[in-house]
């Protein structure tokens, strides 16, 4: 088994890749004259690779620097230091004109589909409003009709084009998110939360969306989303977050079936499995008090201040997310040891 | 605090004891707003018991938070109208009492906590005081005696150091953390029925798993009816005693927690179940209700969930169905509820 997140499948070159990825954001005191009193530690040194359609799921409690990585990801935040690599080709220190076709191949879909949308544009201009910062992509003649066929590819009737946001439901909203993501023949997606506003009968069918545009077009996703059991159902591998770092990785049978990081049997321990049956035969393990501040985030491992494991050296050394000895998937805790705590699901 | 003898005589005047607890019997809140009729609630009925949980699921828009605050007495009117029904707590139409009695009963009788304990909470007060001055209030509790009650609430509800902190200001506690202190006020009075509405929505799974165990521990050991609220059905899987699901204004099926999960008697709920994604449809499509969820001004005909229905035939879009009860303690509001309850539909 490999250590790197992604290299688990194919002979394929990943499509992106992320090393050792930083960001920091200054705060900053006095009206007049800034000084910087700190850094929100929001992304820590964060590495990922993603395959040409693959999925990876990034799951993680809200502050843990999920949606700061997707914006470092798809270029609207410049990384603090740290590499992004496009099909090999370094583009997270670019300059943001010369990073404009870069950044047509990776797009985000946001979370919020009442306020992501423009409230005084027509679905058509939403939608073909990459094509006025592009216009190389697509010929102006020709944008009314790529529009129409976007808006038949995430299930919209191309007929709609003239309506606004607010005549659409939560779902439908979300799908026409979709469709500008799409609208430059992108090859990532990063989706933040894209399903997290919905009601559970919308949520499946975008996710049945995703998972047909991703068979259609070859997409890569990065799917982030703090519902365990989406992640799961929609991604081939999964990075768990803690406070800015990736604490466990791997497949999702790895992951849920064998998670080694306290943090990660916490959090799967913490999910109600909708089956009566099984009320009481799960392993709640419940944490105490609340996630760190990130400005001043713990020494060492920082989980530790939560941790059932942690010793001194958890305090004096920072764990690396390190293969297992026989090969088991990374992990970042000197005590990693498996612990199947949703034994009562399967 | 357990052994407080309820003097309910005094604040509900015919209470009787053998009736349940509350009881919501065909419910009906209707908007007006300009001009236009909107019937949010079209016939909501349930029964809760001392020491019960009962959950309220549906998607959003069903009429779950209108029929919660139709319970408190504390719906907007206008816009709302209450257009039918009765609300009886010990057998005492809620709906019928004067304003003061209706006072008296919020927070004695029933409370409620919100899914958004920031906005509900005042921001320019400390989280002591808000808490001491329902003591004030309503049992003319000196303020030095309201503070240490005030401690002792936000201690029994977890808040660390509680000493140090009934002093704080909302803003200064976590989400978890605020939503405790709105566990606190609601239990001051040392009320029979809890209402949570969506009370885990905006927290985090871990910070959740903390918060159902606080309320059930506290449900039990005061012997409270609660009624929770939510649309996550693990967390309903995991906690409540019966279930009843809303749909388009209407409790569409009611059961017990078990028959509810294994045998559902409606194909909203059957339908909702399937559309959960787990272990065994990864790498699957999964299985979703078509359509949207109705606008409640322009409710289809018939069945209001003709249109989205996989086991609908014709009368469904005409006629209204009746409640069936395929079993003792299940009901459904569907044609063919037998035939879903057996799975044969
Ligand atoms: N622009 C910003 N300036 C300062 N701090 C920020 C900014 N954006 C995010 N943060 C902080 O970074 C941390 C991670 O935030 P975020 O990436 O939004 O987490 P998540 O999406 O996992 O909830 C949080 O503590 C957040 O407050
Ligand atoms: N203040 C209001 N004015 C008009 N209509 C309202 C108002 N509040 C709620 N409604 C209507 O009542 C319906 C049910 O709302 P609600 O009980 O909040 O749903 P739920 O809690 O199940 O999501 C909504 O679909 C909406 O049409
Ligand atoms: S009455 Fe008809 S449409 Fe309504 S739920 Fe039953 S089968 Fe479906
Ligand atoms: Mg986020
Ligand atoms: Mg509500």
């Amino acid at each position: 088994m490999n250590a790197e997140l992604g290299q688990a499948d194919t002979g394929t070159d990943p499509v992106l890749e992320a090393k050792d990825l930083v960001k920091h954001f200054p705060i900053q005191r006095g009206i007049v004259v800034k000084r910087t009193v700190g850094h929100v530690q929001a992304v820590d040194g964060v590495d990922l690779k993603l395959h040409p359609g693959r999925t990876l799921g990034v799951v993680g409690e809200s502050g843990c620097g999920k949606s700061t990585l997707a914006k470092l990801l798809v270029g609207l935040e410049t990384p603090t230091s740290g590499s992004i690599k496009l099909e090999g080709r370094e583009i997270g220190n670019l300059s943001a004109r010369r990073m404009r076709p870069f950044r047509r191949d990776v797009q985000l879909v946001f979370q919020d589909p009442y306020t992501s949308l423009n409230p005084r544009l027509t679905v058509g201009d939403i939608v073909g409003e990459p094509f006025e910062i592009h216009p190389e992509a697509v010929p102006k003649r020709g944008r009314a009709g790529e529009v129409k066929e976007l808006l038949d590819m995430v299930g919209l009737s191309p007929d709609h084009i003239n309506r606004y946001p607010h005549q659409f439901s939560g779902g439908q909203r979300q799908r026409i998110g979709i469709a500008r993501a799409l609208a430059l023949r992108p090859k990532v997606l990063v989706c933040d939360e894209p399903v997290s506003a919905l009601d559970v009968s919308i949520q499946g069918q975008v996710i049945n969306l995703l998972q047909r545009l991703q068979d259609e077009l070859g997409l890569a996703y990065v799917f982030i989303a703090h519902d365990l059991s989406v992640v799961r159902h929609i991604a081939d591998e999964v990075a768990v977050m803690y406070l800015g770092k990736v604490v466990e990785r791997g497949t999702g049978p790895e992951i849920y079936d064998h998670p080694r990081h306290p943090y990660t049997q916490a959090l799967l321990s913490a999910v109600p499995v909708p089956d009566p049956d099984l009320r009481g035969h799960r392993e709640e393990i419940v944490l105490q008090g609340d996630v760190p501040s990130p400005i001043d985030p713990p020494s060492g491992c920082r989980f530790r201040t939560r941790c059932w494991k942690a010793t001194d050296r958890c305090a004096e050394e920072v764990p690396s997310l390190a293969v297992g000895d026989r090969g088991t998937h990374p992990t970042a805790c000197f005590y990693a040891e498996e612990r199947d705590v949703t034994h009562a699901v399967k | 605090m357990s052994e407080t003898v309820r003097v309910i005589g005094d604040t509900l005047p015919g209470a009787d004891f053998n009736a349940p607890l509350l009881e919501v019997d065909d419910l009906r809140v209707e908007f007006r707003v300009r001009g236009q009729r909107i019937p949010a609630v079209r016939g909501a009925s349930f029964t809760l018991e001392q020491g019960r949980t009962l959950a309220v699921v549906g998607e959003s828009g069903s009429g779950k938070s209108v029929t919660s605050q139709a319970i408190m007495g504390i719906l907007d009117t206008p816009p709302a109208t209450i257009t039918g029904g009765a609300v009886r707590l010990h057998g005492v139409d809620l709906l019928e009492q004067s304003e003061e009695t209706r006072r008296e009963v919020r927070g004695n009788h029933i409370a409620i906590v919100f899914q958004d304990a920031l906005s509900a909470l005042n921001p320019l007060w400390s989280v002591g005081f808000q808490i001491g001055e329902l003591f004030r209030v309503h049992r003319g509790t000196s303020r030095k005696d309201a503070k240490l009650k005030a401690v002792e609430l936000l201690d029994q509800v977890g808040i660390p150091d509680a000493k140090n902190r009934v002093g704080d200001y909302p803003h200064q506690f976590s989400g978890g953390m605020r939503q405790r202190v709105m566990i606190a006020m609601a239990l001051a009075l040392d009320p029979e029925v809890l209402i949570a509405d969506e009370p885990t929505t905006a927290l985090d799974v871990t910070v959740q798993a903390q918060i159902m165990r606080l309320l059930k521990r506290i449900q039990a050991e005061r012997n409270m009816g609660l009624i929770l609220i939510t649309h996550d059905l693990g967390v309903v899987a995991d906690v409540a005693d019966e279930v009843a699901v809303m749909y388009a204004g209407e409790v569409v099926e009611r059961a017990g927690i078990r028959d509810a999960f294994k045998r559902p008697a409606h194909p909203y709920t059957k339908a909702l179940l399937r559309a959960i994604p787990r272990v065994d449809t990864v790498g699957q499509e999964l299985e979703v209700i078509r359509g949207l969820p109705p606008n409640p001004a322009k409710l289809p005909g018939g069945c209001p969930f003709h249109p989205r229905c996989f086991a609908a035939e014709d009368k469904c879009a005409t006629e209204v169905p009746p409640w069936i009860e395929p079993a003792e303690f299940h009901g459904s509001r569907c044609h063919f509820a037998e035939e879903v309850y057996t799975d044969e539909r």
